[in-house]
């Protein structure tokens, strides 16, 4: 679904993505681990080309990210993006947050898109917050919003940067039960996380990033039961 | 009337009389004798006449330039729009030229060299105060634009929505609260820098003051009249501005 060759990105002289190429095949569940700085986040955001690669290619179902030509926009709604930050629109209630791109885009009507709406919220437990503003919610409740409001695009792949590293600890749960519940519907995810219970237990398959290359990749099992490289060694010895 | 031309006649002979007749004698002449009133009057009337005139087109100038120096800054690399790059350049110039010249220079070009064989020169005046204030206003809506969480424009666009219906719904909604405080001091220096127009013969408040200290050979209380009839002027739009706020902030939940 997602293939990426050869992706290089700079951010000045920093070479933050050195030569990275993966597959992401449908209904996958991926989780991208590593130390602050290897270049996670920054894959994640060139996926979706929030961050403009230097150079290399991402394809999304057979069609180029990175040729000018492509419509940028008609691709990324196919591809959902939760961030760390929520990044809700706080001048919205958490219904317009969430009908505001399906109505605008075409893809719904207003009617369809408030229906579709309710029932994403139903499914995580916040029906009665449609009126409220994203001030008024929780961590959790924010990021169990943002993910709505992801979802209500009907995306092909949802991105998840770092989604539970801004929360009170006791809302880290909540939020990785909905990604849980996603995960066992099909939904194909690219997940940056540093909760490593979610990797070994919901992924299907965990990407060790350092510094800028894929040191390691494998299933869970492996990853976590056998790392073969010193560095994994090291970091999941800090990170467990 | 007959009170005072007795007690002026006292005055200029230089007979003694008390400071409260001085101070009556004087206060008369400069505003109630011959209806002078009228004068400020009408003098008030042209200065907020140019104020609105030249907000509108500084609100309009500001609005336009910062929008495209915004947008032209927010291209991705390699989706450069030749256009407005070059109508970013030109705005570029714009600001540049106007903030580094005086205020009182570009009156004088305005009215004694390019719109010199005008004779509405409020209108003269207005034009060039409001040419003046876009420059400045275009920097205070580009710093509210940019003062936005870049997240609110990454989470819009990752949506799949568009620059611009980003910008309309998120953005811009989320900027008017940083605009507006430093837009009202932008009208309030506006408000007081059409004084600077009696420079080409606008008939603005000043010229009145300084009609009738011209007739009167007493600067004094013309003067202190226009700083005072300028001070109520700001107050209460900033009262008005105040309350324009209050309600902004009610709609902004917490």
């Amino acid at each position: 679904m997602i293939v990426v060759k050869n992706l290089c990105k700079d951010f000045g002289s920093l070479r933050v993505l050195n030569n990275v190429s993966e597959h992401i095949e449908k209904g996958e569940c991926v989780v991208i681990i590593g130390a602050s700085g290897s270049g996670k986040s920054t894959f994640l955001r060139c996926l979706n080309l929030l961050e403009e690669p230097t150079s290399g290619e991402i394809l999304f179902d057979g069609v180029s990210m990175t040729d000018p030509k492509t419509d940028i926009n008609k691709m990324r709604q196919k591809m959902g993006m939760v961030f760390q930050h929520f990044n809700l629109f706080p001048n919205m209630t958490i219904l317009k947050n969430i009908i505001l791109a399906p109505v605008r885009t075409g893809l719904m009507s207003k009617e369809q898109a408030e229906k579709t709406a309710m029932e994403l919220l139903g499914r995580v437990g916040l029906q009665d917050k449609a009126s409220a503003y994203p001030a008024q919610l929780s961590g959790g409740q924010k990021q169990r919003v943002a993910i709505v409001r992801a979802l209500a695009m009907q995306p092909e792949v949802l991105l998840f940067d770092e989604p539970t590293s801004a929360l009170d600890p006791e809302m880290v749960g909540e939020v990785l039960d909905v990604m849980k519940q996603l995960a066992r519907t099909g939904m194909t995810m690219v997940v940056v996380t540093h909760e490593m219970g979610f990797a070994r237990e919901v992924g299907t398959r965990v990407i060790f990033l350092d510094s800028g290359v894929i040191a390691e990749e494998g299933t869970p099992a492996e990853i976590f039961g056998s790392p073969k490289s010193e560095r994994l060694q090291s970091f999941l010895s800090k990170v467990l | 009337m007959e009170q005072y031309e007795a007690l002026k006649a006292l005055v200029t002979a230089g007979e003694p009389v008390t400071v409260w007749q001085k101070l009556y004698v004087y206060v008369y002449q400069a505003f109630i004798y011959k209806d002078r009133w009228k004068q400020y009057l009408n003098g008030v009337q042209t200065t907020l006449y140019v104020t609105a005139i030249a907000l509108l087109i500084g609100v309009f100038l500001g609005l336009i330039v910062a929008i495209v120096r915004t947008a032209h800054d927010q291209q991705r690399k390699g989706h450069r729009n030749v256009l407005l790059g070059a109508i970013n350049f030109v705005f570029n110039i714009y600001v540049t030229v106007i903030r580094g010249t005086p205020m009182m220079v570009q009156l004088m070009i305005m009215g004694f060299v390019i719109f010199a064989s005008s004779k509405d020169f409020a209108l003269v005046g207005a034009l060039t105060l409001g040419i003046n204030s876009g420059a400045y206003t275009s920097e205070i809506i580009r710093g509210g634009l940019m003062a936005v969480d870049v997240g609110q424009m990454e989470a819009g666009r990752s949506l799949g929505l568009g620059y611009t219906d980003t910008m309309r719904f998120v953005i811009v909604p989320q900027a008017v609260k940083a605009i507006l405080p430093a837009l009202g001091n932008e009208f309030i220096v506006l408000l007081k820098d059409t004084s600077l127009i009696s420079v080409i013969g606008g008939k603005e408040l000043i010229y009145a003051a300084r009609g009738v200290v011209s007739r009167t050979y007493e600067a004094m209380f013309p003067f202190l009249g226009a700083a005072l009839i300028y001070l109520v002027l700001v107050m209460a739009f900033t009262w008005l501005l105040s309350i324009f706020e209050r309600r902004l902030r009610a709609s902004d939940r917490r």
